[in-house]
């Protein structure tokens, strides 16, 4: 298969088109978790339960389709190759959980893949809305579209008191998870980042790697989410998101332009020496491919490179995954294997710009 | 240093108490100080891992309860009638297994959903539009008290009847839905 026909297929909405902020935000994510009434949670519930919840959104969808976006396709893991699942988490379509340990679980996606609804997670129903940029309140009204068409057909575990209950009790009341995915090089580059991290959690907001919990900030690229889930509305948890990206945004730009006024040529040269690792090596392993695409990316913001599409960092850290990398090169692949697949596979896609640039 | 409760062993766990202003220290064997497990919040055995870091959050119960009990009286099971987990259980995994749950261990959760959610204990989000109905009315009439009250107390009594009825009012309505059955 050739490159650009395998990207065409791979590459979500999410990672492509371009979304307000979107130099610094690469992309916006709203979830909501909802469990089925009368049903036990999926920590204990039998195969007959877990059917059942299935069964339930199956009814649902028979009886009138969420068309927003197209039609939505039911995947369920269990008919899944390995390979495809964690191509799906390596997109973040579903979870980690999702594909290892779900007892019948199942997915609900968008064909521009900027909804999925997971089913018989941690919880019966996730639904999750990814955005390119930074569009927080609208991933939150399109979930909420979800959330009361499922509704419609679907009576959900609700208390007047405690609002939404979900089987671990860091999600109950709204079970609403809001994050934001932010590339902050220059937080990084000028040492602001330890010290800002404390000071965003002490407001009730986490901030991870790239791949969630517990995963590194590869290539710089910062998750930001909420804690709290019980006692403040959604829409102020969004908002109070909001602020402190915003806030975090103008903070990266401010080190940017105090970095290009203070160590110029520095920086380009580390731009071009990235930019080089990328277009000319022929084995390069995750964490070398993804500090590069970082630096290659700030160049491109910063205009020391022109002529590349911004989308190339979102994108390429998406498909240099070995899931990617084994399904571009249509088979298992040992770790060097990747590596070099990795590296033929950057090298490709950068020298697509170039053809598109000749014209 | 000997241990102070048997007087044999050498001491191992030296620490201060202090209960009402009272300051008490201790000179403990490992194996005193075990028995006492639920006293000084030992974990016996192996290593302290992340995960006991939180459960543990969970497992605040008996360092609540005191010393004084007996741990025999502490052993009733506290089990959810719907799906039969028990709060054991739940303190293991830090999962519930159904809706049920949260009524059947209701007096254990709040403390701990409090501390997660930075002292919240009520819902203030969406509820769902169709088995919402009436919690929609009495959200309306809850508001509308709280505005009564603050009229009163600003001595604004005309606006304070037509609060006062339009509270009636949607009292009617609400029970009317209960009678209605939906």
């Amino acid at each position: 298969m050739s490159l650009e026909k395998f990207m065409n297929q791979a590459v979500s909405s999410w990672m492509s088109s371009e979304g307000p902020d979107s130099d610094i935000v690469l992309s916006s994510r709203i979830r909501l978790a909802r469990n089925i009434k009368q049903v036990n949670f999926p920590t204990i519930f039998s195969n007959e339960e877990a059917k059942s919840v299935i069964q339930n959104i199956e009814d649902r969808m028979s009886k009138s389709s969420f068309d927003k976006f197209g039609d939505l396709e039911l995947l369920l893991m269990d008919e899944l190759q390995p390979l495809q699942k964690r191509v799906l988490m390596e997109k973040h379509l579903i979870s980690p959980h999702l594909v290892e340990n779900a007892n019948y679980g199942a997915c609900l996606l968008t064909e521009n893949e900027e909804v999925s609804i997971m089913i018989n997670e941690e919880d019966h129903i996730r639904i999750q809305c990814l955005f390119p940029g930074f569009q927080l309140s609208e991933a939150l009204d399109v979930a909420y579209e979800i959330d009361d068409w499922l509704e419609e057909e679907i009576d959900y575990a609700f208390d007047e008191k405690i609002g939404y209950l979900t089987s671990c009790p860091t999600n109950v009341g709204t079970g609403l998870r809001a994050s934001v995915m932010m590339h902050l090089p220059a937080l990084i580059m000028t040492q602001q980042m330890n010290r800002i991290i404390p000071a965003i959690n002490q407001l009730g907001l986490v901030v991870r790697g790239i791949f969630g919990e517990g995963s590194e900030a590869l290539g710089n690229i910062f998750q930001v989410s909420n804690q709290i889930t019980l006692g403040k509305s959604e829409e102020d948890i969004a908002e109070d998101l909001k602020s402190v990206v915003s806030q975090l945004i103008s903070q990266e730009r401010s080190a940017r332009e105090a970095l290009e006024k203070t160590s110029n040529i520095q920086l380009e040269d580390r731009v071009f020496r990235s930019y080089g690792t990328l277009s000319n090596s022929r084995v390069i392993e995750t964490k070398e491919a993804a500090r590069c695409l970082s630096d290659v990316r700030l160049g491109i913001d910063m205009n020391y490179i022109q002529g590349i599409s911004k989308n190339i960092l979102n994108e390429l850290m998406v498909l240099t995954q070995p899931g990617f990398l084994q399904q571009y090169a249509g088979g298992p692949l040992r770790p060097f294997e990747r590596d070099i697949r990795r590296a033929s596979l950057i090298r490709e896609r950068l020298k697509m710009e170039d053809k598109e640039l000749g014209g | 240093m000997i241990c102070q409760e048997c007087n044999q062993r050498p001491a191992t766990l030296h620490f201060t108490k202090i209960m009402n202003g009272e300051k008490a220290e201790f000179h403990l064997c490992e194996k005193c100080a075990q028995e006492h497990g639920d006293m000084f919040m030992l974990s016996s055995g192996s290593g302290f891992s992340i995960n006991n870091l939180l459960t543990g959050l969970f497992n605040m119960e008996p360092a609540f309860q005191g010393a004084s009990k007996a741990p025999l009286e502490q052993e009733k099971v506290l089990q959810c009638e719907q799906c039969s987990m028990t709060f054991q259980q739940f303190a293991k995994v830090g999962k519930f297994g159904c809706a049920h749950c949260y009524d059947a261990f209701s007096d254990q959760l709040k403390p701990i959903v409090k501390r997660l959610h930075s002292g919240n204990w009520t819902h203030n989000g969406k509820v769902p539009a169709r088995i919402g109905g009436s919690i929609h009315l009495r959200k309306k009439i809850d508001e509308l008290k709280n505005e009564l009250k603050e009229l009163i107390l600003k001595e604004e009594f005309e606006k304070a009847a037509e609060t006062r009825d339009e509270i009636r009012k949607l009292e009617k309505e609400m029970n009317g839905h209960d009678e209605g059955g939906e």
